[in-house]
């Protein structure tokens, strides 16, 4: 191999050598991105769908199909991939529909907190809360996804709508620890406040915005379109 | 995908998740660059100037990937255009604003592969963020990045004078201060939650 | 030259480790070093992570090093590192997605670590391939036990752990500041104090050691 000395040409490269190094080394990184992405593609969908599977099973408990909808404006559809303003809703062995899923979402004390909540329309109830996204301070606020005190605030809570369902008729809301009085309160986490309330409002802005118009197209829903 | 306002993303990146204090990003010039004032004054500019230019660039950057379905080379083609654009925004500032290239100009090319603007680019794509909602976050983060640098030089002048142990000279001692900064940065957690 | 390039220097690789260790000494890395050292495991497969892309960008880099124009040879290296990069990211995404989650945008940003860049410029680029994969194993290597120290560290006192494993009976009381943000910070520095310290006590024990022989 004739080796220039010191690896380099003491004379200008030309533009043409420089493209044509860059282009090579695109092509070789370009091929290895290409395949990694093409073997790991199958594992990583697999897996997300799997764990959005476990949380809305969590929520919707007994559910053996879970079909994904999505809301735009005034009509429901099944969801393609894209949509945005997604809901979920889960059907027992025989087709007949046992819950709803939802995400809903608020400040914490570090970051968003994501939650996935379970409504079952013939109670008008959230039974279930399952935390997707916390990163609020560990042993304090993470308490939210364990404390079993807090989650059995998510056995029934109220929301009911308006009889003339064009919102929900009392908005969840957290009240400080031991002052819950009415279905629809949360009774919050004594040192994690922040935390809870955000769970609060959180849930408090997703069945705003979505159960509306979910209860207007239970029917549909029902029948599986 | 989530609505948040523009005022919690701006607080959020800003204060209540600091870029430097609390997601550690842009470490190197935190620690190399706070000696004086005036200088991490210039540096946190000359960042937050990048930052806004690289946010834009990401935000266009993946409309195109995701319109084609490449979002694979994401990271690889965010590195390449981040580096680009900050060239030539560099190469108009020399010609056009020669003032304005002495005060930031000698910055901006450490600045570029600073892990704060491509994470900045990252998480603005991860988060789904709307154009404006990139916007506010990159000020946010411009902000904070150069709030963290000015806190941290003005300490760091006044240790100048006190008389610490031979052991805990240079850098043990700013990570110390470092590590109170980012303390007392964590009072801000839940502002704007309630 | 080209009889010294075959030649192994194991030397090289316990330099990276030790002498010339990218944290402790070099003050390279710091992001990754301080955001994903809340845990061992963490710590761990962070560095592995870092050392994979360090000895695969390097090997790469090393062999193409007569081809790449030094004129472009910065953009080159990057686009080299940022291949392996999303190859990294995408098998952790596949095998080991839990700790994926943790490390999130962080095995990205292993791109803009500038122990892997400065590898590639001082010394791959100019050595042979095998001598440029021994010399960024030890590198990696470093890196890892670095990142090993601070997650222990942080680990064990902030949630009284070890790779998961409790150490402690149920009475132990967590110091959860070690896990959070500033506990980063504190444990860093604290490490470099003790570096420093026991420096030093190198430094003046051997001065002891000269005055004696001189006064004998």
């Amino acid at each position: 191999m004739s080796v220039p000395s010191n690896g380099m040409a003491p004379t200008q490269t030309s533009s043409a050598a420089m493209i044509r190094v860059l282009g090579l080394v695109a092509m070789i990184s370009g091929l290895l991105i290409v395949t990694a992405y093409e073997a790991t593609k199958g594992t990583i969908a697999d897996y997300n769908r799997q764990q959005l599977e476990l949380a809305v099973r969590q929520v919707i408990p007994g559910a053996a199909t879970i079909r994904t909808y999505a809301v735009a404006g005034d009509t429901v559809h099944l969801a393609e991939p894209g949509d945005t303003n997604r809901f979920y809703a889960g059907y027992d062995a025989k087709g007949k529909l046992i819950g709803l899923a939802g995400k809903a979402a608020a400040p914490g004390y570090a970051d968003l907190i994501i939650l996935l909540y379970g409504y079952n329309p013939k109670c008008q109830c959230i039974n279930g809360v399952s935390v997707l996204q916390d990163h609020d301070t560990p042993g304090f606020g993470t308490k939210v996804a364990t404390d079993s005190a807090f989650l059995a605030n998510f056995t029934a809570l109220d929301a009911r709508l308006r009889p003339d369902e064009s919102a929900v008729a009392n908005p969840i809301v957290t009240v400080k620890h031991g002052t819950k009085r009415h279905p629809w309160q949360i009774d919050a986490i004594s040192g994690a406040t922040i935390s809870s309330t955000a769970v609060g409002t959180a849930l408090r802005r997703g069945t705003g915005s979505l159960l509306p118009a979910l209860m207007r197209h239970l029917a549909q829903i029902e029948a599986q379109r | 995908m989530h609505n948040e306002s523009l005022t919690f993303i701006f607080l959020q990146s800003a204060v209540i998740n600091n870029f430097v204090l609390a997601m550690f990003l842009g470490i190197c010039p935190f620690l190399g660059v706070s000696g004086r004032v005036n200088t991490a004054l210039s540096m946190g500019l000359a960042t937050s100037f990048v930052m806004l230019i690289s946010s834009i660039c990401a935000f266009g950057l993946n409309l195109i990937l995701v319109h084609y379905h490449m979002e694979f080379l994401q990271l690889i083609s965010y590195i390449a255009v981040i580096a680009s654009a900050v060239q030539l925004v560099e190469m108009a500032m020399k010609k056009f604003s020669p003032a304005l290239f002495r005060a930031l100009g000698i910055y901006l090319p450490l600045i570029t592969t600073n892990c704060a603007v491509l994470g900045l680019a990252l998480f603005q794509t991860m988060r789904h963020y709307s154009f404006a909602q990139s916007l506010a976050f990159a000020l946010g983060a411009g902000v904070g990045f150069t709030l963290a640098l000015l806190l941290m030089s003005g300490l760091r002048e006044r240790l100048l004078l006190a008389n610490v142990p031979n052991v805990a000279q240079g850098a043990a001692l700013s990570l110390m201060l470092a590590g109170i900064l980012s303390l007392a940065f964590m009072g801000f957690g839940g502002l704007g939650s309630l | 030259m080209k009889t010294t390039d075959t030649t192994i220097d194991f030397g090289t690789f316990w330099e990276g480790v030790w002498k010339e260790n990218p944290v402790f000494v070099m003050m390279l890395g710091m992001c990754p070093t301080l955001a994903v050292t809340s845990s061992a495991t963490n710590a761990l497969v962070m560095g592995v992570s870092t050392a994979f892309v360090l000895v695969c960008s390097g090997a790469l880099v090393s062999m193409l090093r007569y081809l790449i124009p030094k004129e472009v040879r910065i953009a080159t290296y990057i686009v080299i590192i940022a291949t392996f990069v999303t190859i990294v990211s995408y098998v952790l995404q596949a095998y080991a997605p839990e700790i994926y989650k943790v490390l999130g945008v962080f095995v990205d940003l292993i791109v803009v670590n500038c122990i892997i860049l400065g590898r590639a410029e001082a010394y791959a680029s100019k050595n042979s391939v095998l001598r440029s994969v021994v010399n960024a194993a030890g590198m990696g290597a470093g890196f890892t036990f670095a990142l090993l120290c601070l997650g222990a560290v942080r680990e064990i006192l902030g949630s009284g752990t070890l790779f998961g494993v409790h150490l402690f009976s149920a009475h132990f009381q967590p110091w959860l500041v070690m896990v959070l943000p500033p506990g980063g910070f504190f444990v860093l520095g604290g490490w470099l104090l003790l570096f420093n310290w026991l420096k030093q006590r190198v430094a003046s024990a051997g001065t002891l050691q000269e005055e004696t022989a001189r006064a004998q």
